[in-house]
């Protein structure tokens, strides 16, 4: 690959002590049930990139959370239907709303955040009635609301802000909205106060404060090549309406910077856990490790991974290759007997399960030659084996895809040691009840006994 | 075929490969197609197996038959800078806008003036002409934001045309949608045969609609084979346990006995089975509903070896003959 590693820059600092080229450490286990039974776990925020079931990741633990005796609220940013209609609740809107059929003393409760109502309802709240509908009726107002992807990411931090300061959950759980770049949601707020703190601002609301063009003379010739620079580019009227609104911003965001900064610190704060979520392709992990790479830079406390969609097999001893040979055995003498020939099987007798396989126990003493090696075999007997063989390279597919997906994860592990891992196992379906959340909380929480825990990892 | 084919899709569905391999299907003998990457993740590059790609054109790949793959991958800012520069001559107005944090605004703080920015990029491309009047590209590909996004990226110009109602800008804004919405463009959606992503097409299809954006073909990406059938399926359910050990102890998997090597077999390949019979089902479900929605579908297997480049000349094989080229 011709990207360079990013976490070969962390491999230096303190940070990352030990790096295994050549020997793999199996990973950590994150174990759920401790994280979320702590009474000091306040927020739990789930990362990830698209499609790696994050939605339905935080719908779950919220719900394990919550029957294992919590008070928790689930913010989502943009669920599927399906997954809102799953905690029962069809339309999920801007208040949180409580999920019947939770088990136990806790409670569930869900909202769906709607940017453009949290925005206005930031507006009213902190504007008198007269500036607070100019700013509503403001064109340029109603597009960034609403119209402008990105406000998302302001929203749901003040919409998590209010949320903890309203203190009525024990627990918030919170759904990250899809951004394109990684962590625009931890950006968000504070670009938004350097925004509202910058020299455009002042430069866009100067004339508006000034008076208009009367007051020009009092900005540098610079300043003023510039407004009209903007005034050329933007035209007469949306640059007054973005004055308008800029400066009615000014007023009524005076608090905002305060607020991002301490839902910010309320981040870094020991209450938080960051789960980063991932399925085992390379593309989830290679964002993955981007999310730990930038939550360690901005000291954001991550948890630990949550790997979804493992696969596994009760028959993982059989390899792939063995799979596709014995299939290729079944499949041949068909030909042969089509040529009026005898059935011959060519394999040899049993070998599996001697050396190659490492779970392999001792072969069982009677285990001669295999059945009807050199009996013809009854039209019965091939429909069976030929739907043998199907089970067989169905077997050899499943093998495949789950080296790869250890591949993929070793590679992880090699760059982050650090970072303890949840595997999920994958379901067949999807999720459309509460029954099928609390399954995948029970996966999630379920520490897989063939990774051994490293000496010194924490619960 | 629309000049300007915009890929879409919900995260995970693989859009990027899929705009990848419609660049190179389209890049047919003398043909020459730009693949365009707007989320600056430099996941064409991963796919190409090249260097980052910087703010340019630049040839990253031949397809087979002789025609060229551009790529680039476009910065905001420096899309911006461009565009200040193009039409305004704004050099030194630009680099004092930069220092206000105005670059900044207009690129991260207002994200709908980025995506004005990717479209506006794109759309130029799409138009641009050599000195004998000719098309520089055959044919453009974006890889796009995912279709949760693609209707309101693809309508911002029509947003900010309202919004400026005169100006330059807004003669820009009208010049990108009247490309957007002509027959030159065509958004495919790219999906999975899982319910989410499906439900996703479903939704993003009718937005697109509603927008009046052209919507153009499904394509359905990392199609399992068939392994087994619905009569294999059938036969699994009521199949006796011991002669399919005896089956794999023929095919020299070890004892048919109880206990044995093959007969302790049986159980997980039959879960396996049954687990592949639910998804099968699924599988079919989906396949319906993606066919109920009137477009043209085609389907891309999934790589058993996972993506690469060869991978990608594979899938992009597969796409000329099954007529997207």
């Amino acid at each position: 690959m011709s990207r360079p590693d990013p976490a070969h820059a962390h491999d230096t600092g303190a940070r990352h002590q030990t790096h295994h080229p050549h020997h793999l450490s199996p990973a950590r286990l994150l174990g759920v049930d401790p994280l979320l039974d702590d009474p000091g776990t306040r927020i739990v925020v789930c990362c990830g990139s698209g499609g790696v079931g994050k939605t339905t990741t935080a719908a779950a633990l919220g719900l394990r959370a919550a029957e294992r005796g919590r008070k928790v609220v689930v913010l989502t940013i943009d669920p599927a239907r399906r997954l809102a209609q799953s905690m029962g609740i069809d339309s999920l809107d801007n208040t949180p709303r409580r999920v019947k059929g939770v088990e136990g003393d806790g409670e569930l409760h869900a909202m769906m955040l709607d940017m453009k109502r949290t925005f206005d309802e930031i507006v009213e709240a902190h504007a008198d009635p007269e500036r607070a509908a100019a700013i509503l009726n403001n064109p340029f107002y109603q597009s960034l609301s609403a119209g402008f992807a990105g406000t998302q990411e302001y929203m749901a931090m003040e919409k998590l802000g209010q949320l903890r300061a309203r203190d009525e959950w024990d627990l918030i759980v919170v759904d990250t909205p899809p951004s394109r770049s990684a962590l625009d949601f931890l950006d968000a707020p504070k670009r938004l106060g350097s925004f509202l703190d910058g020299r455009l601002i002042r430069l866009l609301t100067a004339p508006a404060k000034l008076g208009g063009r009367a007051g020009m003379k009092f900005l540098n010739v610079g300043m003023s090549m510039m407004t009209g620079t903007l005034g050329k580019l933007l035209g007469g009227q949306l640059l007054k309406d973005v004055q308008t609104f800029v400066s009615a911003m000014d007023t009524t965001f005076g608090g905002f910077r305060t607020r991002a900064d301490a839902t910010y610190k309320l981040l870094q704060a020991p209450g938080t856990a960051f789960l980063v979520v991932a399925a085992p392709e390379r593309d989830a992990l290679r964002e993955a490790a981007y999310f730990v790479e930038r939550l360690a830079a901005e000291d954001m406390p991550l948890s630990g991974l949550v790997l979804n969609r493992v696969h596994g097999s009760g028959a993982d001893r059989l390899s792939a290759e063995r799979a596709l040979a014995a299939a290729e055995n079944l499949e041949e003498p068909r030909i042969v007997d089509q040529e009026g020939g005898k059935a011959v099987l060519r394999n040899s007798p049993d070998t599996y399960g001697s050396s190659e396989s490492p779970a392999s126990e001792a072969p069982a003493p009677d285990e001669g030659s295999p059945a009807a090696l050199d009996t013809e075999r009854t039209d019965g007997e091939r429909t069976i084996d030929e739907l043998t063989a199907g089970l067989l390279r169905l077997h050899a597919d499943r093998m495949q895809l789950l080296s790869r997906e250890q591949r993929t994860r070793d590679r992880f592990t090699a760059l982050h040691p650090e970072v303890a891992v949840a595997e999920v196992a994958a379901l067949p379906g999807d999720v459309h009840d509460l029954a099928g959340l609390r399954d995948i909380g029970n996966r999630l929480a379920a520490l897989r006994p063939e990774l051994p825990e490293a000496p010194g990892a924490g619960g | 075929m629309s000049r300007f084919q915009v890929v879409s899709g919900k995260g995970g569905t693989g859009k990027t490969t899929v705009a990848a391999a419609l660049a190179l299907a389209l890049a047919t003998e003398g043909k020459r197609t730009l693949l365009v990457e707007v989320e600056g993740r430099q996941g064409i590059a991963q796919l190409f197996e090249a260097e980052a790609l910087p703010y340019e054109e630049r040839k990253i790949a031949v397809a087979p038959g002789g025609g060229e793959v551009y790529a680039l991958a476009i910065d905001p800012e420096l899309a911006l800078l461009d565009y200040l520069q193009m039409f305004y001559k704004l050099g030194g107005a630009g680099r004092a806008l930069k220092k206000l944090g105005a670059i900044d605004f207009a690129t991260t703080i207002a994200p709908g003036l980025r995506d004005v920015l990717l479209t506006g990029k794109a759309c130029e491309a799409v138009r641009r002409k050599d000195r004998s009047g000719r098309f520089v590209y055959d044919y453009v590909v974006m890889d796009a934001p995912p279709t949760g996004r693609i209707t309101r990226f693809l309508n911002v110009n029509d947003e900010v045309a309202g919004l400026a109602k005169i100006g330059p800008i807004h003669n820009q804004a009208q010049a990108v949608m009247r490309v957007l919405k002509s027959a030159e463009t065509a958004v495919h959606l790219v999906t999975l045969l899982e319910e989410m992503p499906v439900q996703e097409t479903a939704d993003g299809i009718a937005e697109l609609r509603g927008a009046r954006l052209p919507v153009g073909r499904i394509i359905v990406n990392m199609v399992r084979p068939e392994v087994l059938d619905a009569a294999d399926l059938e036969l699994v359910r009521a199949v006796e346990r011991s002669s399919v050990a005896r089956s794999l102890s023929a095919a020299g998997l070890g004892g048919a006995r109880r206990g044995q090597n093959a007969e302790r077999l049986v159980d997980p390949l039959l879960q396996q089975a049954e687990e592949y019979a639910e998804r099968y089902g699924l599988e079919h479900e989906q396949r319906a509903a993606l066919s109920e929605l009137g477009l043209p579908m085609h389907e891309l297997p999934l790589l058993a070896e996972g993506m690469d480049l060869a991978g990608l000349y594979e899938l992009a094989g597969e796409l000329r003959e099954q007529g997207l080229s």
